[in-house]
Order: C-alpha cells, then sequence, then structure tokens
C-alpha cells in the first residue's frame, strides 16, 4: 500500500525528464512492474490518476508491463520464467537460482510533447 | 508541437537505493552492525528487542530506531531497557524509508555496537525498502500460523534470518516451526532459521550468537 509513495517518485522522474527536454505536456508513462516488486497495479494506477490532476501529466495515460520472475541457474545455466512463488529451476531442479527479473520498478518509456 | 518519445531507465526507488548505500557505508564506516527487523503487527518484534537488551546488558551497546504509524509507546518500552531509542512515527505510511533513518543516525551516539530498525508492522511494504541495514530479519510468530512464507515471499526472500518467535505458545498450536522453516528456505536457500521464545529466553543465545559473530564479521571487513 505504497502506491502513492511510489508515484510521488514517478512525479519527480516525469518533471525532470520534461524540464530537461524543454516538454510542455506528459503524453503517456510506460511502467515496469516486476510482480516481486511489492507493487499492485491496480493500486498504482489509481494512485497515479488521482496524483496527476494539476500536473504536466494531466491528460497521460499510464501503461503497466507486469515483469514475470524470471530466474538464471548457476548450475545448468538455464533460465526459468515462474507464475508461481517456487524459486527453483524448472530444467534441473537447482535452489540456488538468482532472480534476473521480476523485482524491477522502472520507467522506461516517456512520451513528451514539446 | 511535436511529440518525442522517450527510452529511458528509470528506478522509482533509486531515491531510496541511494539513501540506503549512504547509510550503509556510514554504519559499516562507524563499525556498526544495522538489523531491520520486518514482520507483521503483534509477532514480537519490541519483545524480542527487550529480551536482546537484557542479554547483551555490559557486553554489547544497542540502540534502536522504532518505526510506527503513531505513538511513542515501542520506544518507551526499549528506553525503560536502559537503551537509547528514537521513534519515527510515520503518520500512516505503511513502511520505514531510507531518507527517516538518515535523519536520525546523526543523533546515535558513536559508541554504539548494534543498530536495531524497528519497521513498521507488516509483511508487505517494508519489503521492498533497503535502509542500510547489514542484516534483514523477517519474524513469523506461532499464532499467526505456519503458511505464512509463501504467502507473503518478498519480505522472506529479502531475509538474511527467519526468527520464529513465541515458541512457549508453539505446543499449543498447530504451527510447526520445520514446516514454517522449510517453506521459507524453499524461497531462501541459506535463510538462517532460529526458534526462540523472549519471554522465557529460549533460542536466545544462538540469536545473540549470530549477532555477536555478524558484528565481527563486519569489523573484520572494515579493517
Amino acid at each position: 500500500m505504497h502506491e502513492l509513495s511510489l508515484v510521488t517518485s514517478l512525479f519527480e522522474v516525469l518533471e525532470e525528464e520534461a524540464r530537461k527536454h524543454g516538454a510542455m505536456r506528459v503524453l503517456s508513462v510506460r511502467l515496469r512492474v516486476g510482480v516481486m516488486s511489492g507493487v499492485v497495479p491496480d493500486l498504482l494506477e489509481s494512485a497515479f490518476d488521482m496524483y496527476k490532476k494539476g500536473t504536466i501529466a494531466e491528460s497521460s495515460r499510464l501503461e503497466i508491463v507486469v515483469v514475470p520472475v524470471k530466474l538464471r541457474c548457476p548450475d545448468c545455466a538455464g533460465e526459468t520464467v515462474r507464475e508461481d512463488a517456487d524459486f527453483s529451476c524448472v530444467a534441473c531442479g537447482s535452489r540456488r537460482v538468482e532472480i534476473v527479473e521480476g523485482r524491477e520498478l522502472v520507467v522506461e518509456r516517456i512520451e513528451l510533447e514539446t | 508541437m511535436t511529440t518525442k518519445t522517450l527510452t529511458v531507465v528509470r528506478d522509482l526507488l533509486a531515491t531510496n537505493k541511494q539513501a540506503a548505500a549512504a547509510i550503509r557505508k556510514e554504519l559499516r564506516g562507524r563499525g556498526i552492525l544495522g538489523v531491520n527487523l520486518l514482520s507483521s503487527p503483534g509477532s514480537g518484534k519490541t519483545t524480542l528487542l527487550e529480551a536482546l537488551a537484557d542479554r547483551f546488558r555490559g557486553r554489547l551497546r544497542m540502540a534502536v530506531i522504532e518505526g510506527d504509524i503513531e505513538t511513542e509507546r515501542d520506544a518507551e518500552r526499549i528506553r525503560a531497557k536502559g537503551v537509547p531509542a528514537w521513534q519515527i512515527t510515520t503518520g500512516g505510511a505503511c513502511h520505514l524509508e531510507a531518507r527517516m533513518i538518515g535523519r536520525v543516525l546523526g543523533d546515535v551516539p558513536a559508541a554504539i555496537d548494534l543498530l536495531f530498525i524497528e519497521n513498521v508492522g507488516n509483511l508487505v511494504c517494508p519489503a521492498s525498502y533497503d535502509l542500510g541495514e547489514s542484516l534483514r530479519f523477517v519474524l513469523l510468530s506461532s499464532p499467526e500460523g505456519d503458511d505464512k512464507p509463501a504467502k507473503y515471499p518478498q519480505a522472506f526472500l529479502s531475509a538474511d534470518a527467519l526468527i520464529l518467535t513465541k515458541a512457549d505458545l508453539m505446543p499449543y498450536l498447530p504451527f510447526d516451526p520445520a514446516r514454517a522453516a522449510a517453506e521459507a528456505l524453499s524461497i531462501k536457500p541459506g535463510l538462517k532459521v532460529f526458534t526462540v521464545s523472549a519471554l522465557r529466553g529460549d533460542g536466545l543465545d544462538g540469536l545473540a550468537g549470530f549477532l555477536v559473530e555478524s558484528l565481527d564479521r563486519l569489523r573484520a571487513g572494515r579493517a
């Protein structure tokens, strides 16, 4: 339930990028949200819509790309994409896996009107 | 009027990560072991800290930063044990952020060995925020049930140690510490597991020993 505090950070990023590029308005934003990021996309959207009023992103669209957990296995070099919370390699069963995707919370694209 | 599309990689937690890195550096430089405690409300974080204060009295110097939505109650309990404590009231926020810790850090005396940060009681949100700690403990109390690790994987995944608390109640509850530990270990292999009763003192030797070892390791790395 800390979506509003994340949206505050998101608007800091948007304002900074808009200023840097001399933009008047933000038209759209794309976020990558890992399933293990602890963020609920619906809540993030609500928080975004609440926050955007009166900002340079007032009429913008928020697009959220949900990123599943991707594991890399150091034992067999295999990569596994998991839907559940079982962090083991599908190929060899190893549990020494490294989570390479699925925890991110990043802005990946911003569309600006200059 | 033109449209410009920017492809960027901007981490929304970047500000917190930077603040956490600065805290970690400062704590290491001062030879202080920072420990972040995560759990649901009421699983025994403050009671565990009270028991550790008794155990370390005269041996190691503790300090505690307490995070709660409201009240000074937890900090008062810790101060009653003769341990310096600072209360951060978040006023509704569900977790502590590194910036909040950074603001208190200047008040923490130099001659401290262990700095505990008791996070807001919540097994979800605090998991996403690095506070610059060296160790993260997740507490799970026996009345909560042994099925929690898979339900809140982020908290267990991000932890260094799992503390199963309220061991004195385990004989009366359908809580199997082995099952809780196995589930947590399937999420985070290598997780250290301790079963304790802070009220009776069971298991505290092992936990205290782990803290001392971790402090020694941190200080050896500093030299």
